[in-house]
């Protein structure tokens, strides 16, 4: 039977300058509230990039475009090369399928055990009908974020750290090929924090998937980080890698970091 | 004031279109093949089941209390014999199937708006729908036909019961015996009777659910969201159930009794 494992090592070796998300010149507006205005973001094979900025300036708006449950006013989204905006609805289905999105309260069905949000995609998506080969994933993928002991548990068990494990594990078992994450650390103590933060690069490496994440968590950007890209007022105002924006002279910036001090 | 009843009317235009995408989206996911059958049967549980004891009580009750007001002027006018029949007539025909159905609006519409309106709130349903999933099919098109199915087999049981509560308020004062009561019902009963009184609970239910969900999965990102769904799906259906009661009315007068 084929494991998760097998299934990555089958994926075309990692070309690493390959832009898997090429977002350009994006804005969006609200009402008369511009939340994003023109921004550009590329995001390589195999790359973590983290989005940091104060709460709502954008920045979960930015990966909401990628997935298209928002269409920008202006602008393009390409995932994979395609432009999502012009993707009809089997196309954007498609689409989905290859992407993982890491909501900020982990979404789990709370109606559903742990086990059956597993099974959830695995059964509707995969159309998956032998119940062994389904079993053997959800396993699989709980036992690599420590969470197979709580498999028949409801959501509403769960403590807060767990359902973002649980939510993770439920993207992962898609096999996506980038994940976006949305403030993945966000209410968690300081200690599950930092767990989360090494699963999340623990699981990209895995995985071998590329990722955007969304955080105002400078731990969270410190450990998971290949490149940072930094928001604020709808707009991004520097990038580069944490150790070069630790150094940086301008004062918004450095408030980040000082928050880490 | 102009311009603010021009907003409420573009509003009020916005909400028709919505619905309209929300009617063509269930349809759509209607005819699409991979029906979720496990989760028709939990929503025919959760609506139908779990409602019973509430219309039970209450269609007992209204079967009681109808016998109890009907009496004295059946007794004015000497026709205290017919008072099974116009209560068998009465109720199956209109009273039972719009007192059950403004029940289910206020437990089942509330329940679904409150339920998918919570799920929208924690992004549960944006969470399926970005895993590729289809919530419309697995969430709006099971609970709408589970509501049609179920509130047309409850306003049947009902229907039962408020006679059962007619036979106890009746053998408080008159010495009548369950079996000529019953036939005394039964015979005052046609099958144009029955037929279309069920036929616009399936409405009823449609209307019940399609209402809920509507409310529900369109409802805004924030807590107090999921009051206001629920809130408005009760609203809403609640007033759904009486216009299509007077179409219903309308059509069967024409169809049946000309």
């Amino acid at each position: 039977m084929e494991t998760a494992e097998k299934h990555i090592e089958q994926r075309k070796p990692a070309d690493k300058n390959e832009i898997v998300v090429d977002i350009d010149h994006i804005s969006k507006s609200f009402d008369t509230k511009n939340v994003l205005r023109d921004i550009n973001l590329k995001l390589k094979r195999g790359e973590n990039v983290v989005v940091l900025g104060k709460s709502g300036q954008g920045k979960s708006v930015t990966i909401q475009c990628i997935v298209g449950l928002l269409t920008p006013d202006n602008g393009t989204v390409k995932v994979f090369g395609e432009d999502v905006s012009q993707m009809n609805e089997l196309q954007l289905k498609e689409l989905r399928t290859k992407i993982g999105f890491l909501f900020q309260s982990g979404a789990l069905y709370d109606s559903m055990t742990v086990r059956d949000n597993m099974e959830f995609p695995l059964t509707r998506i995969k159309r998956l009908t032998d119940q062994n080969e389904i079993d053997q994933k959800v396993e699989e993928v709980l036992d690599g974020v420590g969470l197979i002991d709580a498999i028949d548990k409801m959501p509403s068990d769960l403590s807060g750290g767990m359902r973002k494990r649980a939510g993770l594990a439920r993207t992962l078992i898609m096999q996506p090929e980038i994940m976006l994450y949305d403030e993945p650390t966000t209410g968690l103590d300081p200690i599950t924090s930092r767990e989360i933060s090494e699963l999340i690069l623990h699981m990209q490496q895995k995985y071998k998937t590329s990722s955007i994440i969304i955080t105002h968590d400078m731990e969270c950007a410190r450990i998971t980080a290949d490149r940072i890209v930094i928001m604020n007022d709808g707009e991004y105002i520097a990038e580069g890698s944490y150790e070069e924006l630790e150094k940086s002279d301008d004062e918004f910036i450095r408030s980040f970091f000082n928050q880490t001090k | 004031m102009a311009e603010q009843a021009v907003t409420g009317y573009k509003k009020w235009l916005e909400g028709v279109g919505d619905q309209g995408v929300f009617f063509s989206g269930f349809f759509r996911n209607l005819f699409r093949g991979g029906f979720e059958w496990s989760e028709f049967v939990r929503q025919c549980y959760e609506i139908g089941y779990r409602s019973m004891m509430l219309v039970g009580i209450t269609s007992f009750i209204m079967g009681l209390v109808l016998i109890l007001q009907l009496r004295p002027s059946l007794l004015e006018l000497g026709a205290e014999s017919m008072l099974p029949k116009t209560l068998a007539v009465s109720f199956v025909r209109e009273i039972g199937p719009v007192i059950i159905a403004i029940i289910c609006a206020g437990k089942v519409a509330s329940g679904i708006g409150a339920e998918l309106g919570s799920m929208k709130v924690t992004e549960q349903i944006d969470a399926m729908e970005v895993s590729g999933a289809n919530p419309l099919q697995y969430l709006v098109v099971t609970r709408v036909l589970a509501t049609a199915f179920m509130v047309p087999l409850l306003t049947l049981i009902g229907d039962a019961i408020g006679l059962a509560g007619g036979f106890l308020a009746l053998n408080f004062t008159d010495d009548i015996s369950f079996k000529l009561y019953f036939t005394k019902c039964i015979s005052a009963l046609e099958f144009m009777d029955l037929l279309p009184a069920v036929v616009k609970t399936v409405f009823f239910g449609f209307a019940i659910g399609f209402v809920g969900c509507y409310k529900g999965y369109n409802s805004n990102k924030g807590t107090e969201s999921v009051g206001l769904a629920a809130n408005s799906a009760v609203v809403t259906a609640s007033l759904w159930i009486f216009v299509i009661d007077a179409i219903a009315v309308q059509i069967t007068s024409i169809l049946f009794y000309r």
